[in-house]
């Protein structure tokens, strides 16, 4: 097979519409992320702020195969998954801007990305304590008798936790339909995984006997064939599955520290930065199979470039949450008889 | 009313709420096929099947977060601890997971979950085996704590606490579940933050919880001898804190000795003799004393064990005091 034709093999299977429409969203992320770099830099945006910059296709290629009522769930580094899934982008601006027509109402933040509605499930902060709660919303579609499926991203790190560990075993034991997606992108925060880890990542459902596999996480066709095989299986009645998505953190592990740093050197980041960002890959594959030209990628770009403007903006005018709201949403019944509540508030 | 054990009466708490509601199941360590660790569970795997009661891995962290999940997509938890011991390996998914869903996600996903098991020092099982919990949990903005005393009350409660939309923990205890008592037919719910003053008296007021009720309940007739009314208030409920029950003991009696299983540093004894302090000052005759478990993690020897314990001679004498009586 000659060069050109091994490259238009690789798009088999995806209309031109498809492709685009990959690469419109993987921009969007991609400029969702950036503005919530420069409004962090500014104040606009506070606390801890974890960007996925370069792990788009992790997004898109995984999310895409699943159906609207399937259940996603994350950790802290879930910006792009929220949207991804449906919810609103100017929701989540305004959830990283604490203001009260965020996803949560300016209470969650940058961690705490959630729409019920869209089934996407967080936005958890502790490092695997969303596997568990994955865990259990796959027990609940097995207790319904329904064919959705729950999919669960985790960071590498998170396979050295416990939690972890309980879940895929609970997992396996109960057939349930979860797909536990590990993002590996090298570095839990500053530490490389193999210095702490005995084994990769893909060895580790091994002892529960849960199928796992690996992709190249920068290369987004690949990731959603794998991904759209998976899901079909796992609602088919499979049980759990387990893949590790390779991939590559182009900026710090979040706003407060930088780029390289002292645990990974400024040649190893702009080197796979070069080599490795899923959107040029995907664009130059495009361009070489004459699917997509220069002047229509740019007005893809403002397109949108546009949208996320106008998050920002929305998210920059709306309303902080009323101070009544501190009081809310601590439980969702309030009991007739009793005091719940110690700060005086009562009285 | 028949007159049943508190085993019987979580029993029948459960089985009618199984009953009741599709989306109630129960999970825990020994649950099903073994009817328990401390057979509260007996006959219900027969009668319910094994998707609704469901023996767990010894995995406390995983289980109880599992809960949480299925709890966040509508089913209503009962998360079994053998016992609360082990909690303390799912401490992470029940404060940052159970108890604040509901604010991080802005009110879009409540957990109604209940995380169920004795609570406390039994005998002679050593310091991991032998501590009260509600002191870890109670703090906790976003869960509710109830620790029933009475078979009645378990009954009442746990329906309650199965059907509240929040997580509540709720405590037993091994020393409990053979205590008998009456318990009202039919479909008898206990609401929760409702306090019940389980004796009259007019002299000093005992507050209590839990086990330590009923060493309440026997200072009070041992101080009967001496010509001291005391009054008895059993909480029942930790948070929601029935303060108004609270408060009128306070101005019925004027002195206040609380009695609780757990350590004295921010024990729930400090909680209430801060909010006596705060909203009844006038009311006091003298200062709140509390009875505590000794503050050593629980030794194994009996002798020690015994030292180690709140008992009703240190209740008698606790009573004495604030009545300037010795």
């Amino acid at each position: 097979m000659t060069e050109t034709a091994t490259k238009k093999k690789s798009l088999e299977g995806f209309s031109q519409e498809d492709l685009r429409r990959m690469l419109r969203r993987m921009l969007l992320y991609r400029r969702f992320e950036e503005k919530a770099e420069e409004a962090y830099a500014i104040g606009k945006i506070g606390g801890f702020c974890h960007l996925h910059i370069g792990q788009e296709a992790a997004a898109e290629g995984c999310i895409s195969p699943l159906r609207g009522d399937d259940y996603v769930i994350s950790a802290y580094r879930e910006h792009t998954q929220a949207l991804a899934k449906g919810v609103d982008a100017r929701a989540v601006m305004a959830e990283l801007y604490g203001r009260a027509p965020g996803s949560s109402h300016g209470k969650g933040g940058s961690m705490h990305i959630f729409g019920a509605e869209q089934a996407f499930m967080g936005g958890h902060g502790i490092v695997g304590g969303q596997v568990p709660l994955a865990t259990g919303m796959g027990w609940a579609i097995k207790y319904r008798d329904e064919d959705r499926v729950v999919m669960c991203f985790m960071g590498d790190a998170a396979v050295n936790q416990g939690a972890f560990h309980e879940s895929l075993n609970m997992a396996a034991v109960w057939k349930l339909p979860v797909i536990y997606v590990v993002e590996n992108n090298e570095y839990g925060m500053g530490t490389a995984f193999h210095r702490v880890s005995a084994t990769g990542v893909k060895e580790r459902s091994a002892a529960y006997g849960i199928p796992s596999s690996s992709v190249n996480g920068q290369d987004v066709l690949e990731v959603w064939r794998h991904f759209e095989a998976l899901v079909e299986e796992v609602r088919g009645g499979g049980g759990p599955r387990f893949v590790e998505v390779r991939t590559y953190r182009f900026r710090g592990h979040s706003m407060s520290d930088p780029v390289s740093g002292t645990y990974r050197s400024k040649d190893e980041v702009s080197q796979r930065t070069e080599r490795d960002d899923p959107i040029t890959l995907l664009r130059d594959r495009l361009f070489e199979a004459d699917m997509l030209t220069p002047e229509e990628l740019k007005s893809l770009d403002q397109e949108v470039r546009a949208e996320v403007q106008e998050a920002v903006d929305f998210a920059d005018s709306a309303p902080f949450p009323e101070p009544s709201e501190l009081y809310t949403h601590v439980y969702s019944q309030i009991n007739e008889h009793g005091r719940l509540f110690f700060d005086g508030r009562d009285r | 009313m028949a007159e049943i054990t508190y085993r019987e009466a979580l029993n029948q708490a459960l089985a009618e709420e199984l009953e009741r509601d599709d989306s109630v199941f129960l999970m825990g360590e020994e649950v099903a096929e073994y009817d328990g660790a401390y057979k509260v569970s007996k006959g219900l795997l027969d009668r319910f099947g094994d998707l609704r009661v469901v023996d767990s891995p010894i995995s406390e962290l995983g289980f109880a977060g599992l809960g949480v999940g299925a709890a966040m997509v509508g089913l209503r938890p009962i998360i079994e601890f053998m016992t609360f011991n082990f909690s303390l390996l799912a401490l992470d998914q029940i404060i940052n997971s159970a108890a604040k869903m509901l604010y991080m996600t802005g009110g879009q996903i409540n957990i109604p979950i209940v995380f169920r098991g004795p609570s406390g020092a039994a005998l002679q099982l050593g310091a991991q085996h032998s501590q009260a919990a509600e002191t870890w949990y109670v703090h906790v903005p976003g869960l509710k704590v109830v620790a029933p005393a009475t078979p009645a009350d378990a009954k009442g409660l746990m329906k309650a606490a199965i059907r509240d939309d929040d997580p509540v923990i709720f405590l037993e205890s091994e020393l409990l579940y053979n205590v008998r008592g009456e318990v009202p037919d039919g479909d008898h719910v206990v609401p929760l933050g409702l306090a019940d003053v389980k004796r009259e008296g007019g002299d000093v007021s005992i507050i209590a919880h839990g086990k330590t009720v009923h060493l309440a309940l026997q200072a009070a007739k041992r101080l009967e001898k001496d010509g001291i009314e005391a009054e008895v208030l059993d909480l029942r409920s930790l948070r929601p804190l029935d303060v108004d029950a609270i408060l009128a003991t306070v101005r019925k009696t004027n002195r206040v000795v609380y009695v609780e299983e757990g350590w004295p540093y921010l024990g729930m004894g400090a909680q209430i003799a801060a909010t006596i302090q705060e909203e009844a000052f006038d009311d006091l005759d003298a200062p709140v004393l509390r009875v505590t478990q000794a503050d050593v993690p629980m030794p194994y020897a009996k002798n020690l064990e015994k030292l180690a314990k709140p008992n009703a001679e240190r209740v008698i004498a606790a009573c004495k005091q604030v009545l300037y009586r010795t």
